[in-house]
C-alpha cells in the first residue's frame, strides 16, 4: 500500500464521496476447472456497491452468489477454482492485480466477511479476546494492550454481557448466537468499507436471527459500512436490503431497489420465487383454509449442463423459441431496474 | 384407506400424548457417574386426528426433535404416555412394536444424510416394504413405481443411486419411501428446511396433496413459522421442554396469547419491503440450558411481561378459549 493511502480512519468514512461505489465488480469470471470440465460459477457478474448501502444478493444454492463474495476477497480455492477475468475494483485499485500481500492487508482490514457457520471462521483453540485483537494489531499498528482495549470496546457493541470475562473464553464456550455476535465484532474491529456477509443468519433461531440483523443495521448506520447481503430469505432481504441482485446459474438475472423488485419483479425467476415464499401474513386471519404454493417446476440445472440459450428457459412458464435459442442480454427496464429477459414486459404484466 | 378413516376422525385420534416427559442423563468421569439431567421433554400432551396437521415449532434446543423420535418410539420415553390409534404404545418391547411401525412413518431434514448412498432409489422405497413383507416380485416393482410416479419422480429413476438427486428430490424420495406402508402418521421433522425456496413449495404442496388423498396425520415439526401456518391445522408453540400454547392456526397466528409465541411472530421477517417494521421488541438474550432449566416460568428471564410469580410458580396449561390452550400467568 502506498504511503498516505487509506491511512487515516477517522477521515475515511466521510472523505469517500457518497456518490462513487466502494466497490465495483465488472464481468467477473470465477471458473472451476475440473475433469469433466469447465465449470462456470460465476459467469460474467457485474455490480457496484455504494457507501453505507445494503446490497442484497439472492438466489438457490449453487448460483454463484457465495463464490462472487470469495471471489472479491480473492479465496477462491484455487485449484480447482480460479478468476479468469473481470476487474473488482475496491475505490478505485483493481484487487485482482494486487499482490498476495497487497491483498492480505485489504483482508478483514478494508473488507471483511461474515460466514453462516461461525465455528469455519473461528479458531477453536485460541480465545476470543486474541482472535479479535490481532486483527486489530495487525491491520491498525496499535500496540496489544490498545487492541485489546478496543476488542472489548467491539465485544461491548456487539452486547456480548461482561466482555471482559468473554475475552479469555474459547469459540466453544458460546452459543450459536454470541459466536456470530464475536465474529460480527471481529469483522468490524477494522472499521471496514465493505462488509460481505455470506447467510449470516441462516444458521441461527429467528429471535436470534433478528437481534443480529438489527445489529447489523445499527452498526452500518454509525460506521458507514456498505454491506453486501447474502440470502436464500426474501423476507430478510425485504427488511435490510437497499438494491437487490438476484442470480441464477452464475449469472445476475435481475437487479432493482428493494421495493420495486418485490413490486414488479421483471424476471420469471424473480417472479416465481417472490410467489412460492410462504407467507407469515398477519392480516389475513380469515384465511384458515389451506392454499396450494405456487411452484417453479423442475430444479436448477447441473453448471455443467446448462441448456443453449437462457439457463432459466426450461423451467419458464414464458419461455419461447428465442429464449432457447439465445441468452438475453441485461438490459435497463426502466431507470435503476435491470433484467436478463426476453419477455419481461409480460412478466410485468402479470403482476407480482 | 382415506374413506373410513374419515367417519371415525372425530372419535379416535390418530395420536395421542400425555405428558410425555423425555430426560436424558448426562454422565461423566471413568465411573459414568450420574452428573445431572437435560429435560429436554418436560410433560406435554398433545393429539392428532386423521387427515389433520399439528405443526410443532420451537427455536433450536426446545425438545421438538426429540418429541418426533420419542411419539414414534426411536428413544425411549421417561414417563408419560403415548396411544396411536387408541392403543397405548408407551412401553411396547421392539417386537411387538414391530407390526405397528407400518402405521408411523418418519421424513427427515437431511435428505443427504438420511439416504443409504449404497442403495439404488427404488431400493430405498421398496426396503420397508420387504421389512413388513407387503407384496413381492413384480408386484412390489409395480407398487414401488407407482410411488415414485404418486411423488413427482420418473419410475426410470429407480436403478439410479441417491448421488444423481438433488436435495428436492431427494426428500421427495424419503416421502415415497414413508407412503410405501400406507402409514396413519407421518413425523417430518424439519422436512423442508434444508431445501432452495423453490423446491421448498414442491415438497410442501406435495405433502399436502397426499394428504389429501390418503387421510394421512402429520406431525410436522419445524422452526419456519410461515411454513408451519401454510401447512398446518392447529400449531404448538414449544419453549425448552414444554408446551407454551397450542391452538388452532388461525388463533394462534392472529391472537398469540404467549408472550413468546407474540416474540416469535414479530422476529420474523416478512417478504414485503413496504411492510418493514423498523426497530422491533425482540426478546433480549439466549435460550436457557435444558439442563438447568429456570425455576417457574421458563421464559421470564427474556420476557418482557414477567411479574415476581413467574419467576416462582410454573403456569400450568390451560384452556382459555376453547381449543386455544396457554400456560402464562398474565391470562
Amino acid at each position: 500500500m502506498q504511503a498516505g493511502e487509506l491511512t487515516d480512519r477517522a477521515e475515511r468514512g466521510s472523505a469517500t464521496a457518497a456518490a462513487l461505489p466502494v466497490l465495483e465488480i465488472e464481468n467477473l469470471q470465477t471458473h472451476f476447472l475440473l475433469r469433466k470440465g469447465i465449470l462456470r460459477a460465476v459467469d460474467g457478474f457485474s455490480c457496484s456497491l455504494n457507501p453505507g448501502e445494503t446490497l442484497g444478493i439472492v438466489g438457490e444454492s449453487g448460483c454463484g452468489k457465495s463464490m462472487t463474495a470469495l471471489s472479491i476477497l480473492r479465496l477462491v480455492p484455487n485449484p480447482p477454482g480460479k478468476i479468469v477475468g473481470g476487474v473488482i475494483r475496491f475505490e478505485g485499485r483493481d484487487l485482482l492485480a494486487l499482490s498476495e500481500t497487497e491483498m492480505r492487508k485489504i483482508r478483514g482490514n478494508n473488507i471483511s466477511m461474515i460466514f453462516q457457520e461461525p465455528m469455519s471462521s473461528l479458531n477453536p483453540v485460541v480465545t476470543i479476546g486474541r482472535q479479535i485483537s490481532e486483527a486489530i494489531w495487525l491491520h491498525q499498528g496499535v500496540g496489544a494492550r490498545d487492541a485489546l482495549l478496543k476488542t472489548v470496546e467491539m465485544l461491548h457493541m456487539v452486547r456480548i454481557s461482561e466482555p471482559e470475562r468473554r475475552l479469555s473464553e474459547y469459540p466453544h464456550q458460546l452459543s450459536g448466537g454470541m459466536r456470530q455476535r464475536v465474529m460480527i465484532a471481529m469483522a468490524l474491529s477494522c472499521n471496514p468499507q465493505v462488509l460481505l456477509a455470506d447467510e449470516p443468519t441462516t444458521a441461527l433461531d429467528v429471535t436470534i436471527q433478528a437481534q443480529i440483523l438489527m445489529l447489523m443495521t445499527e452498526l452500518q448506520q454509525s460506521l458507514g459500512t456498505a454491506i453486501m447481503l447474502i440470502t436464500h430469505d426474501m423476507g430478510v432481504i425485504a427488511e435490510h436490503a437497499d438494491r437487490v441482485v438476484v442470480m441464477y446459474a452464475g449469472r445476475k438475472v435481475e437487479e432493482a431497489p428493494v421495493e420495486e423488485i418485490f413490486a414488479n419483479p421483471l424476471h420469471p425467476y424473480t417472479h416465481g420465487l417472490l410467489r412460492s415464499v410462504p407467507r407469515l401474513d398477519l392480516s389475513s386471519t380469515e384465511d384458515t383454509a389451506r392454499r396450494r404454493l405456487s411452484e417453479i417446476p423442475g430444479t436448477v440445472p447441473p453448471l455443467d449442463q446448462l441448456p443453449a440459450g437462457c439457463a432459466f428457459s426450461p423451467r419458464c412458464g414464458f419461455a419461447t423459441d428465442i429464449c432457447r435459442r439465445e441468452y438475453p442480454p441485461l438490459e435497463a427496464k426502466s431507470p435503476g431496474h435491470f433484467a436478463t429477459c426476453w419477455h419481461s414486459d409480460q412478466v410485468r404484466s402479470a403482476g407480482p | 384407506m382415506s374413506a373410513t378413516a374419515t367417519s371415525a376422525a372425530e372419535l379416535v385420534p390418530v395420536l395421542e400424548v400425555r405428558e410425555l416427559k423425555k430426560y436424558f442423563p448426562i454422565r461423566q468421569g471413568l465411573v459414568s457417574r450420574l452428573s445431572g439431567k437435560v429435560y429436554a421433554v418436560d410433560g406435554i400432551s398433545f393429539d392428532i386426528h386423521p387427515g389433520e396437521t399439528l405443526g410443532l415449532v420451537g427455536e433450536s434446543g426446545c425438545g421438538k426433535s426429540t418429541v418426533g423420535k420419542t411419539v414414534l418410539k426411536l428413544l425411549e420415553p421417561t414417563s408419560g404416555t403415548i396411544r396411536l390409534d387408541g392403543r397405548d404404545i408407551t412401553w411396547l418391547r421392539r417386537s411387538e412394536l414391530r407390526p405397528l411401525r407400518r402405521e408411523m412413518q418418519m421424513i427427515f431434514q437431511d435428505p443427504f444424510s438420511s439416504l443409504n448412498p449404497r442403495m439404488s432409489a427404488g431400493q430405498i422405497v421398496a426396503e420397508p416394504l420387504a421389512v413388513h413383507d407387503i407384496a413381492r416380485g413384480p408386484q412390489r416393482l409395480e407398487r414401488v413405481a407407482a410411488l415414485f410416479r404418486r411423488v413427482g419422480l420418473r419410475p426410470d429413476q429407480m436403478t439410479e443411486f441417491p448421488h444423481a438427486f438433488s436435495g428436492g428430490q431427494r426428500q421427495r424420495i424419503g416421502i415415497a419411501r414413508a407412503l410405501a406402508v400406507q402409514p396413519k402418521l407421518i413425523v417430518g421433522d424439519e422436512p423442508v428446511s434444508a431445501l432452495d425456496v423453490s423446491i421448498q413449495a414442491q415438497v410442501i404442496n406435495l405433502m399436502m396433496d397426499l394428504q389429501e388423498e390418503y387421510g394421512l396425520a402429520y406431525l410436522f415439526i419445524a422452526h419456519d413459522l410461515a411454513v408451519v401456518q401454510h401447512i398446518a391445522h392447529r400449531v404448538a408453540v414449544m419453549y425448552l421442554g414444554r408446551i407454551v400454547e397450542l391452538a388452532d392456526k388461525r388463533s394462534l397466528f392472529s391472537q398469540p396469547l404467549h408472550p413468546y409465541t407474540e416474540a416469535l411472530l414479530a422476529a420474523v421477517p416478512i417478504p414485503d419491503p413496504k411492510a418493514r417494521r423498523g426497530a422491533r421488541t425482540v426478546p433480549a438474550g439466549d435460550v436457557p440450558s435444558p439442563i438447568n432449566p429456570p425455576k417457574g416460568c421458563h421464559f421470564h428471564a427474556r420476557c418482557p411481561y414477567a411479574m415476581e410469580r413467574c419467576r416462582i410458580e410454573f403456569p400450568a396449561l390451560r384452556e382459555l378459549q376453547p381449543g386455544h390452550f396457554v400456560s402464562c400467568h398474565r391470562h
